[in-house]
């Protein structure tokens, strides 16, 4: 009952809803969403975590089994050692937390710097930067790969190299969108009693703006994590080398090699496990930043 | 353009708006030599994002439209101009018109179902009353897991003969089972890729859609229902207005990002019988073939359309926002 009271009025109305028919339908349709909910989104990935226990003579058995006959984590050992997820897992991880690393550091610098200090013709940095959000990363992949392969003027090769993901993650218009409108929002008389008290830009930045900007941070770097465990192409060119590979590149490499079908399901199993943990953990900071960003962004 | 009217936002942000600017007064007082001091330090806060920017953004940008006029050889380098030639063997490669086939394909079925679900879902989820967080929750975990395994799985699920669990299941309920991503019907095997992408992808269409119903006014509803509107006259009326500019935004963001498939291509069907996108293309052109001027010609021309689709994004973004 109360919970039919609490919320605002949406489509249906709380009166409409009361009524003992419609009470009935109500449940009901919750129900069927709930198991077809389950069925789409939670089917799959028992699915896979039951299919990485059978043999290989079970997961190839027509019709399919729902329950695998034994219990047996053989083939997720052998996943994790003899087919380098760990390593590929401990790799993205690496990946992903240079790039957050980097990217806190350049683009909070940037975005004060642009909120802030307001430099000569900052805001022509900013829209330069603002009109990256115009061109999605992808279309630029082959310039981006020939820049790789060589620096321009210290003719560098970086491939194979982190600084292949960590330096193309720094160049985020979005993070700059955001972390400038939200520093924008912080009063500049609190940054002008700073500086009579003797404090410098960084002190300010540090003391002052950084410790308001939680919110903010904890958006950026989620999603700054994110986007590097689930790259895709960028990875494929510049991480070449087998060692080096990410979760996603590592999984195609695999089966290039031939992997059975029932190591290849306890593969994707491990693959998936670290983000849905990330995703359990951070799941209110994942869907409120994720409105945040789109809605008024 | 996206520009940002950095004293507006300013003024936005700012409760005291209408007063005077003490960081400004302080400015103006000392003169020129604080301000190229202010001006140093803060372009010393700007170097490194301003040089990545430079490096993966913008120096690439102009890059990419030069490769494409070029000679390049097998590494890359540039041998020369070209004048149109890289873009007349693009337009003469029946690879090209496959792939752009291919990605319109994607890109219009993907509006059918990936854009229409999210939001019908969305409204119908946003009348129950009970275990919001367990719709959300749920709706959202494809999203989170990596795309590779993801497509691998779906892969797995779409095996042509019984052992995969799509045809089991049409086995065991007596219906014709399917071959699915190797079926001779090239606009079936794009299909079956666009429910896959719809799958891993529309968790975050959802979320923005209820919150953007949780927005609307209960009483435009009351009104509505006086008026005698049923359930979807109130939805056509209200609702669909009421979320208008939200849903022109999403619009545009799903053809930017269909538009760049790719993981469907490489790992689903692995860009056989003319199912590869545009964005395999560049990637099979540049990696198995080394031709780089082609996939800059490529390039280029996803450059320009779906800069085009963004640059409205956001002055729609914008105008929205005032």
């Amino acid at each position: 009952m109360s919970a039919f009271d609490a919320q605002s009025r949406t489509l249906i109305s709380r009166a409409q809803l009361n009524r003992p028919l419609a009470r009935r339908i109500y449940w009901v349709l919750l129900v069927a969403t709930i198991v077809v909910f389950a069925v789409v989104f939670l089917f799959p990935l028992y699915w896979v975590f039951t299919s990485g226990l059978k043999s290989a003579s079970e997961v190839l058995q027509s019709p399919p089994t729902l329950i695998p006959h034994s219990l047996d984590f053989h083939n997720y050992s052998t996943a994790w050692s003899d087919f380098n997820l760990g390593r590929y897992i401990l790799n993205t991880t690496y990946y992903a937390a240079g790039a957050l690393a980097l990217q806190l550091v350049f683009d909070v610098a940037a975005a004060y710097a642009l909120s802030k200090l307001r430099p000569v013709l900052g805001n022509l940095v900013l829209a330069l930067m603002l009109a990256t959000l115009m061109i999605p990363a992808t279309v630029l992949v082959i310039p981006n790969y020939l820049t790789a392969i060589n620096i321009p003027v210290l003719h560098l090769n970086l491939i194979n190299s982190p600084m292949a993901i960590w330096l193309p993650a720094v160049a985020n218009g979005f993070n700059i969108f955001l972390l400038k409108r939200f520093f924008d929002s912080i009063p500049e008389e609190l940054l002008a009693a700073a500086a009579i008290d003797g404090a410098g830009p960084l002190r300010a930045l540090w003391s002052i703006v950084l410790p308001m900007s939680r919110p903010i941070l904890g958006v950026v770097s989620i999603f700054g994590t994110v986007a590097v465990w689930k790259d895709v192409l960028w990875p494929l060119l510049v991480l070449t080398d087998p060692t080096k590979m990410t979760v996603n590149t590592g999984l195609l490499n695999l089966t290039g090699d031939g992997i059975p079908e029932n190591i290849l399901m306890a593969s994707l199993a491990i693959a998936a496990i670290p983000t849905i943990l990330f995703f359990l953990v951070f799941q209110r900071s994942i869907m409120s930043g994720l409105t945040a960003g789109s809605l008024k962004g | 353009m996206a520009t940002i009217n950095v004293s507006r936002a300013r003024a936005r942000g700012l409760p005291g708006a209408g007063r005077p600017d003490p960081a400004r007064d302080v400015r103006r007082g000392p003169g020129l030599g604080r301000r190229v001091r202010r001006s140093l330090t803060g372009y010393l806060f700007l170097a490194g994002a301003i040089i990545c920017f430079a490096l993966w953004s913008w120096y690439p940008m102009i890059h990419e439209i030069l490769l494409s006029f070029q000679h390049l050889n097998l590494v890359g380098q540039s041998e020369g101009w070209g004048g149109w030639r890289n873009y007349e063997h693009m337009l003469n490669d029946p690879n090209f018109w496959t792939s752009v086939r291919v990605t319109l394909v994607f890109t219009g079925l993907a509006l059918i179902f990936g854009y229409a679900v999210p939001f019908v879902l969305a409204v119908g989820l946003n009348e129950f009353r009970h275990a919001a967080w367990y719709f959300r929750l749920l709706v959202y975990l494809p999203v989170m897991l990596p795309p590779v395994a993801a497509a691998f799985l779906w892969k797995w699920f779409y095996t042509p003969d019984n052992s995969g669990l799509f045809n089991a299941v049409l086995h065991d309920l007596h219906l014709p089972t399917s071959t699915w991503l190797q079926s001779s019907n090239n606009t079936f095997v794009i299909l079956c890729m666009v429910i896959f992408s719809t799958w891993s992808n529309m968790g975050s269409g959802v979320l923005i859609y209820m919150a953007a119903l949780q927005g609307i006014p209960g009483e435009l509803y009351e009104a509505a229902e006086l008026d005698g509107a049923g359930i979807l006259k109130r939805v056509w009326h209200v609702t669909i207005p009421q979320t208008r500019l939200i849903l022109s935004l999403m619009l545009l963001l799903q053809i930017v990002a269909t538009m760049q498939t790719f993981t469907e291509s490489l790992v689903l069907t692995g860009g056989a019988n003319g199912t590869g996108t545009l964005v395999y293309l560049v990637y099979q052109d540049a990696t198995n073939f080394n031709n780089f001027g082609g996939s800059a010609a490529i390039g280029t021309v996803l450059l320009l359309v779906l800069g085009l689709f963004s640059g409205a994004y956001l002055w729609l973004n914008r105008r929205g926002e005032e």
